[in-house]
């Protein structure tokens, strides 16, 4: 039964080579090529949900010389979000690009882009994380310039060198580690790793690289640029799956591979990056003219959130209260890359019809595009973190995790963070609801919507209440050695 | 029985959740299966919550448990103070909905609004029955979702502002009431109401710890019970159209707020507990502050929505002044008056409207004379007045009478009296100019807007009939106060309940 981790990576792999050869019906080949890795990443959730994590070795070639694919509750989780997500932009995006020149390029390009994330998500060593990742961050920027405009040209000129810049300097990680531990395979790793110099350096490299890809703060201005200026299908996939790539990576290294490393110290400084990025972003999102611009700020907001987990996780000894914060923040990732699908969608919709995404001149959305507006309302309340979306669980979580660990500190940053979302999506409500003719005339409900909506709903109702999977899925762990 | 012990709160909810849902998926013009849904919904509601209240009479267990995340419970339970809420919400809800058809008839939007109403009280209803404090901030902040469309119903600029200042409110107040509800689950591993109050058990907790939770929790409450200095929102809420004022202000908002400070103080501390932590006095000086300042911005507004409006400022501190007096006599007092002001401000609410629908009056000093041309609404307006002076034997008095008591057993005669003597006169002093305009005054200037010139009767059915019909009410509950299930029997019951002798 293990041979199902290779289908999530080679079904879009395969489909991407039949789209290249065969453009004119891209459309199709790229949603089938989207919908089968979503019938294996269910297959395998299945499987490890029911029998533990699950461990591939391709080729018959044991870990540390072959290539190791491993299926544990966090990389399911990831793989479910991702190919949930992918499935609903992949039917959007047949309509969005349906009579576009370059849709063949952007089916090629797009199941490569899942491959890479799938095969991320599944990989067991370090050099394959960090060819996963340079496949990732290329595919990203060529499909993030096919707006074809200036703007977004010079913005995905910039995501480019910052992205190669991030991924390597995370290689320089890898192969330190390499030299200092002689293996690569993440497993082994976990128990070799012991706090000395190679390994604060290596680890400081490869998070340092990292960072530089989630757009921690200050290291996130190339982000509302980049995914501001995408075609909106793109920038639901780059603000909901791309950076948390890095940000899974990040939970990896941290808490599996470098747990006795990681310093309370280092950890306080993530965290207050974070605090920042959320005070910092919610107020830029606040201030912001342009719809998607403002979706934009909001992700590098809500990113910081997960960042704010760090110093609570590193505070926090390893059993329930650590699985427990952890659980939070992956729930928080999940519903964040719902709902954040879901609003850059919506303001896709928005945009084709409309014409412009100016926040001001909105009026009228509501009665013309009323699904669309319901849409951005439940994305909303997600965003906000209010019941019953699953951000209110989970910040529920993390507040109870603040009280528990006495870090009082980050109490006023989730307040005023909470605030001023309220403040940019209420403005936004505002506006849409308000009488105007905007956007023109009304029409019926187009096949473009419903994904936008599903995605919403999951983000505010199924995450809300079936958000107890999360907890059971988290402690299954493929690198259970990492505390020893 | 097992199984619908379990799904009856279920039912309960999802009576007017599905309605709402389906109503809005309706286009505008299909009226017709839109009354029917918001009928068919209210009256299956109604049927429901009879069959509760039965129920908990005889002492049944309703409950509903759905496990969310670690330590986290969604929890739907009855219990005697369940079912007052839930009554008053599901009675005035179904009378509210056949004004809001009436009112509403001819308007854009209609499907939006229902569908929102229905919500609305979906999460009112879900604040009544919610088992622990967890599930109670969850239905708070939704409330709090539903209602912003309401306000901002009508779309015009000032519409938007006063959805804008309520949402700035509210927003701030969950915030503080989920902070402190949070700590609290932390220290205690989890908070579920239970009558007599749970946290005395907790002895190794420090107090001051407890007293610190107990100002945030009533911060996050006081914000939509309007206390002050928390009720700035609520005036500028009354552009919302006239159903909506009056679901708010008689059942909705207002009343989750002061619901939710009885619940904290009786079923999360106990009431004997949070007398020994001394948070009771502050909280009773507060309210005594709130009842007299409403009161007294009550007499300079001329505006009537915003008069009405600081009325119930005014009058929904009573329920908090009961709450933080220790003894039986002032819970039941605090209590009955959590029905009694909702039944006779719905009354005032719904006149109101209709004085704006048939003539265009909204002020005060456009009101001579109207007791003539108006008779129906003008007596259901007047009886409703006269129960918030608190004359007998409307409603209202039966709730001062039994503060008043509470007050003397507990020793605190000296500042409750004249709090609610002066508050009794200021009442008198802002409802008796309104009833002695209308009804023995001569119309001196032409109507505002009348748009009923010529009917033979002062207003349709659906608008005339509910305020005549809950003024009837706010009449019988005071006349038969002593009778089986009246709501003051029934706040009897829960104050038995709750005082653990």
């Amino acid at each position: 039964m293990n041979n199902l981790l290779i289908w999530p990576v080679a079904l879009p792999l395969l489909t991407a080579l039949l789209a290249l050869l065969w453009p004119r019906r891209s459309n199709w080949i790229g949603v089938a090529g989207t919908g089968l890795p979503l019938l294996a990443v269910l297959l395998v959730s299945w499987q490890v949900a029911a029998s533990g994590p699950l461990e591939l070795a391709l080729g018959g070639w044991a870990p540390g010389l072959g290539i190791a694919l491993r299926a544990d509750g966090l990389s399911v989780l990831m793989l479910l979000m991702s190919a949930l997500v992918t499935m609903a932009v992949a039917v959007y995006a047949s309509v969005y690009f349906a009579h576009a020149e370059r849709r063949g390029e952007f089916w090629v390009l797009w199941l490569l882009l899942i491959t890479a994330l799938h095969a991320l998500f599944l990989s067991g060593d370090l050099f394959n994380l960090y060819v996963t990742l340079e496949l990732l961050g290329l595919t990203a920027v060529v499909l993030a310039c096919l707006g074809g405009s200036r703007e977004s040209l010079q913005a995905a000129l910039r995501y480019l060198v910052l992205g190669l810049l991030g991924s390597l300097t995370f290689l320089i990680g890898v192969a330190l580690i390499y030299a200092g531990y002689g293996t690569l395979d993440m497993a082994a790793l976990g128990d070799a790793i012991v706090a000395g110099p190679t390994a604060w350096v290596a680890l400081s490299l490869m998070t340092g690289g990292l960072l530089i890809k989630s757009a921690l703060f200050p290291l996130h201005f190339w982000l509302p640029p980049a995914h501001a200026n995408a075609p909106a299908p793109v920038s639901a996939v780059l603000s909901a799956l791309v950076v948390k790539a890095a940000l899974y990576l990040i939970l990896r290294l941290w808490l599996e591979l470098f747990d006795g490393v990681v310093t309370q110290a280092a950890a306080v400084i993530v965290g207050v990056l974070g605090a920042i990025a959320v005070v910092w972003g919610s107020w830029a999102a606040l201030q912001a003219e342009r719809l998607k611009l403002m979706a934009a700020y909001s992700t590098v907001a809500q990113l910081g959130y997960l960042f704010m987990f760090m110093p609570l996780l590193a505070a926090l000894p390893e059993g329930a209260g650590r699985e427990l914060a952890l659980g939070a923040l992956v729930l928080l990732a999940l519903t964040h890359g719902f709902a954040k699908s879901a609003f850059f969608l919506a303001a896709g919709i928005i945009m084709q019809r409309a014409g412009h995404d100016r926040i001001a001149e909105l009026g009228g959305t509501a009665r013309s595009l009323p699904v669309t507006a319901f849409t951005i309302a439940l994305a909303g309340v997600a965003l906000i973190g209010l019941p019953p979306s699953g951000s209110f669980l989970a910040k529920w979580q993390m507040l109870s995790t603040l009280f528990v660990t006495g870090q009082w500190v980050w109490l006023p940053v989730i307040a005023v963070g909470t605030l001023l979302a309220g403040a940019y999506i209420f403005r936004l409500l505002g506006h849409a609801f308000a009488p105007g003719e905007g956007v023109g005339p009304s029409l019926s409900v187009g096949r473009e919507e419903i994904p936008a909506v599903l995605l919403a709903l999951i983000a505010t109702l199924l995450l809300g209440f079936w958000a107890s999977a999360v907890w059971e899925l988290v402690p299954i762990s493929a690198y259970a050695g990492g505390g020893a | 029985m097992m199984t619908m012990s379990v799904w009856l709160p279920v039912g309960i909810l999802l009576s007017s959740f599905i309605p709402g849902v389906l109503i809005f998926f309706q286009p505008e013009e299909r009226h017709r299966l839109r009354t029917l849904l918001n009928l068919l919904g209210a009256l299956v509601k109604l049927l429901l919550v009879g069959v509760l209240i039965w129920g908990v009479f005889h002492e049944q267990v309703f409950e509903t448990r759905w496990f969310l995340a670690p330590g986290l419970e969604f929890v739907l339970h009855a219990d005697a103070l369940s079912v007052l809420f839930v009554s008053l919400s599901t009675l005035l809800w179904l009378v509210t909905t056949i004004y809001a058809i009436g009112y509403l008839e001819q308007t854009p939007h209609r499907s939006r609004f229902f569908g929102f109403f229905s919500l609305c009280v979906t999460a009112t209803v879900g604040l009544a029955l919610a088992g622990n404090l967890f599930t109670f901030v969850v239905f708070y902040e939704l409330l709090t979702l539903a209602t912003y469309p309401l306000i901002a119903h009508k779309g015009s600029p000032e519409a938007l502002r006063g959805a804008r200042i309520y949402l700035r409110y509210t927003l701030f107040g969950g915030l503080l009431l989920m902070i402190g509800a949070v700590w609290l689950h932390t220290l205690t591993g989890g908070v579920e109401f239970v009558q007599g109050g749970v946290l005395d058990q907790f002895a190794e907790l420090d107090r001051d710890l407890l007293r610190w939770i107990f100002l945030l929790l009533i911060l996050g409450l006081g914000v939509k019970a309007a206390l002050v200095p928390l009720h700035g929102w609520l005036p500028q809420a009354m552009v919302a159209p006239a159903p909506v004022s009056a679901l708010l202000h008689a059942v909705a908002v207002v009343k989750a707020g002061a619901f939710g400070i009885v619940r904290v103080i009786y079923d999360v501390y106990g009431v004997e507990f949070a007398a020994e932590l001394g948070v009771l006095s502050l909280l009773g000086a507060v309210a005594a502050i709130t009842i007299i300042y409403g009161s007294v911005k009550a007499l300079s507004q001329d505006h009537l929505k915003k008069r009405l409006a600081y009325s119930t400022v005014s009058q929904v501190s009573y329920i908090v002044l009961g709450a933080a007096i220790l003894g039986p006599l002032a819970t039941i007092g605090g209590l009955v008056h959590l029905v009694h002001q909702g039944v006779m401000k719905i009354t005032l609410f719904f006149a109101a409207g209709n004085y704006a629908e048939a003539l265009g009056i909204h002020r005060v000093s456009e009101m001579d004379g109207v007791g003539r041309r108006m008779p129906g609404t003008s007596l259901a307006f007047s009886i409703g007045a006269l129960g918030m002076i608190g004359i007998p034997p409307v409603a209202g008095f039966i709730s001062k009478w039994y503060l008043g008591l509470g007050a003397v057993e507990a020793g605190a005669a000296v500042w409750v009296l004249p709090v609610l003597i002066a508050s009794s006169l200021l009442n008198a002093a802002y409802f008796l100019p309104i009833l002695y305009r209308a009804w023995f005054k001569s119309p001196a200037t032409p109507w505002p807007a009348d748009k009923t010139a010529g009917c033979a009767r002062e207003l349709p059915d659906p608008l005339l009939w509910p305020p005549v019909t809950t003024a009837a009410l706010a009449l019988l509950i005071g006349l038969f106060a002593a009778a089986p299930y009246s709501p003051l029997e029934w706040a009897e019951l829960i104050a038995g309940r709750e005082y653990r002798q």
